[in-house]
């Protein structure tokens, strides 16, 4: 047993990541015109909110229902700072109270609310983006957790938390842009961010954000962390009685999940130029958790391949047959948790096992193999992506 | 005042009017093997949950190297000095048998620590010093579910013995296991007793005999008898509740 076994990335994990990047950074800048490319940024950041359930729910099995919240407060914090810069006085002139956002006009506010005066400075509206969120995923994770509650009615509860937040996005429309969100956004300290090169600098800082957020939370996975995040899963008892507080642990997991979460909603505000409760509530949250299992929920790279694949669909769907998509969705979710439980990264990853069994069961000449099969390996995207360890379904379907 | 290592005085549990620990006492000195026995549902296993804290007392006081327990949070406890096997195998089956001792070393406990900690020399050694003495030196890089029933019992008490506990609670270890395995076991308790305390909760009468210096009964959450092993079998309290059945 050496020192860094199964500390260190296999070829075929690194291989994942590298396709992963060569997809998102050359393959689809090149392929897709700025409109198309535009929405695959824009499903590029729900890969965020996959990504942090990959840790979250597959590894740490709490299924959070709720990571909309996060996102949109993400998002909302970037879209407080954008507005307030689109409304200088200037331009907001024609209200009865110009230099404040044109929804507080009309809701008849004289003057800016105290809770938004920060977030003129794009400083704290950063660290907002992230303060926020995080916080109240500790806040969620700590009474939760410290009070062992897990499982459904940990679902139950974000569920619960979502609404929440929509209710009260919706009904304060004054504070809150209502049910329109925070529309009408331009510039960022004076740049256009409605321009295609805009558009192709922040499809480019989100590509690169997300690979970086891949690369973290697999380094996390191979630490000791993510084998304790495996123990837990096996017996969370046993766990507790080698001295860890495990509460602490799944706090911890759910408020990198949060984070995660929080800058995709970001990077989407700047890339679409706007944000609304329609990304906060339930439905969406549900669809988050759903592009995690179509892409596989024990894979970081399939989670974004998932978002990636059920957004496209949905968006190809939604535009031919709108009344059907919802049933699709729901189809596909159900299919991929009874037939697929790991998803596209674990169908790909059987696939290659037969393949590398077949290979080992028809010796050919070391000279043609030998080329061959590390190339073969380092196609395949989703190899690495399969679980490091593979479990029991019935154990997975209890806990989701 | 406290002239043992582990002192239990008083200590009840009530579960809605039900007494599943009822006025025990229980003094364990260091260096001690204790053999806990009784008929089922006697409280053996729920004393070894107060004592770790999964189950919290409702009255009455446990002592460890003179600190109580009771309030303790159990990774706390844990922390203390205090190590407890269940009774069904409890280990890692999707991770292999290194890194089932692995987690258990005692550091890098936190969340932190366990992202930062790095598998250094030390670490390395501990375990293969302990994969030693439970006789799986040789199974190291293997999943742990590929174990037998036997091992996966020795290997959860050597997860035990990584954290290098002084107070040391086994329940019913050698459950499932061979006649060679159980002889093996026995030796391996009497090995690792020294310098702390075991409590070892027990059905097989053969085996008891083979390790206990000391046993204590306990009957309907009560200690009823304690001594050594001849003297306990003979009390006519005992055979009536347990042994004669």
């Amino acid at each position: 047993m050496t020192i860094s076994k199964g500390m260190q990335w296999s070829r075929a994990e690194l291989a994942s990541v590298l396709i992963l990047a060569a997809v998102i950074l050359i393959v689809l800048p090149l392929a897709l015109d700025i409109f198309r490319l535009n929405l695959v940024g824009k499903y590029l950041t729900y890969a965020f909110v996959a990504v942090g359930l990959v840790l979250c729910w597959g590894y740490g099995g709490i299924l959070s229902l709720g990571q909309g919240v996060f996102f949109g407060l993400g998002g909302y914090c970037i879209a407080m700072f954008l507005k307030l810069e689109a409304s200088d006085p200037e331009s907001t002139k024609i209200q009865s109270t110009p230099g404040i956002p044109d929804f507080m006009d009309w809701n008849q506010l004289t003057e800016l609310p105290a809770f938004w005066v920060p977030f003129k400075s794009f400083t704290w509206a950063l660290i907002a983006m992230l303060l926020v969120p995080g916080v109240l995923a500790a806040i969620v994770g700590f009474a939760m957790f410290k009070r062992r509650v897990g499982g459904v009615y940990f679902a139950i509860i974000t569920q619960a938390i979502a609404a929440i937040l929509t209710i009260l996005i919706i009904g304060q429309q004054g504070y809150t842009g209502g049910v329109n969100g925070i529309t009408d956004l331009r510039t960022l300290h004076g740049w256009d961010i409605r321009t295609d090169s805009a558009k192709y600098i922040l499809y480019y800082v989100n590509a690169a954000l997300l690979i970086g957020a891949v690369i973290g939370v697999r380094y996390i996975l191979k630490s000791k962390l993510g084998k304790l995040l495996i123990a837990l899963r096996d017996k969370e008892e046993r766990v507790r009685f080698s001295g860890y507080d495990v509460a602490s642990f799944k706090v911890f997991m759910f408020v990198l999940a949060a984070l995660l979460s929080a800058i995709g909603g970001a990077m989407f505000t700047l890339q679409v130029g706007f944000m609304s409760p329609s990304f906060v509530g339930i439905v969406p949250s549900i669809e988050m958790v759903i592009f995690t299992a179509v892409g596989g929920r024990m894979s970081l790279v399939g989670a974004v391949y998932g978002s990636l694949l059920v957004n496209w669909a949905k968006t190809f769907f939604s535009e031919s047959f709108p009344e059907l998509w919802l049933l699709f969705m729901g189809g596909l979710f159900i299919a991929v948790v009874m037939y697929f439980p790991n998803g596209l990264a674990g169908i790909v990853d059987q696939f290659m096992k037969k393949r590398a069994a077949a290979r080992a069961a028809a010796p050919t000449p070391p000279l043609v193999t030998e080329p061959v099969a590390p190339a073969v390996g380092a196609l395949s995207p989703a190899d690495a992506t399969a679980s490091p360890a593979p479990q029991p379904l019935a154990d997975q379907q209890v806990r989701a | 005042m406290s002239a043992y290592f582990l002192e239990i005085e008083d200590l009840t549990v009530s579960f809605g009017g039900f007494k599943a620990i009822d006025g025990l006492n229980l003094y364990v000195d260091r260096d001690e093997l204790r053999v806990v026995i009784g008929p089922n549902g006697a409280g053996k296993t729920t004393l070894l949950d107060l004592i770790c804290g999964r189950t919290k007392a409702t009255a009455g006081s446990i002592r460890f190297k003179a600190k109580e327990l009771t309030s303790l949070p159990e990774h706390k406890i844990v922390r203390f000095g205090v190590g407890r096997k269940f009774q069904n195998p409890s280990i890692y089956e999707n991770l292999t048998v290194f890194e089932n001792l692995e987690i258990s070393f005692p550091r890098g406990r936190g969340v932190l620590g366990a992202l930062f900690f790095r598998r250094t020399q030390d670490v390395i050694d501990r375990v293969h010093e302990v994969a030693r003495e439970i006789f799986l030196e040789d199974r190291l890089d293997e999943p742990a579910e590929l174990l037998s029933h036997g091992q996966k019992q020795w290997l959860e008490i050597g997860m035990l013995l990584m954290q290098d506990p002084e107070l040391l609670m086994l329940d019913e270890p050698v459950a499932g296991m061979s006649v060679a395995e159980r002889k093996k076991t026995a030796e391996l308790l009497k090995r690792i007793c020294r310098n702390r305390s075991v409590i070892v909760i027990e059905h097989d009468m053969e085996f008891v005999k083979s390790i206990a210096d000391k046993v204590t009964v306990m009957h309907q959450g009560k200690v009823l008898a304690e001594g050594p092993m001849d003297k306990v079998q003979a009390d006519p309290r005992v055979i009536e509740v347990y042994l004669g059945h």
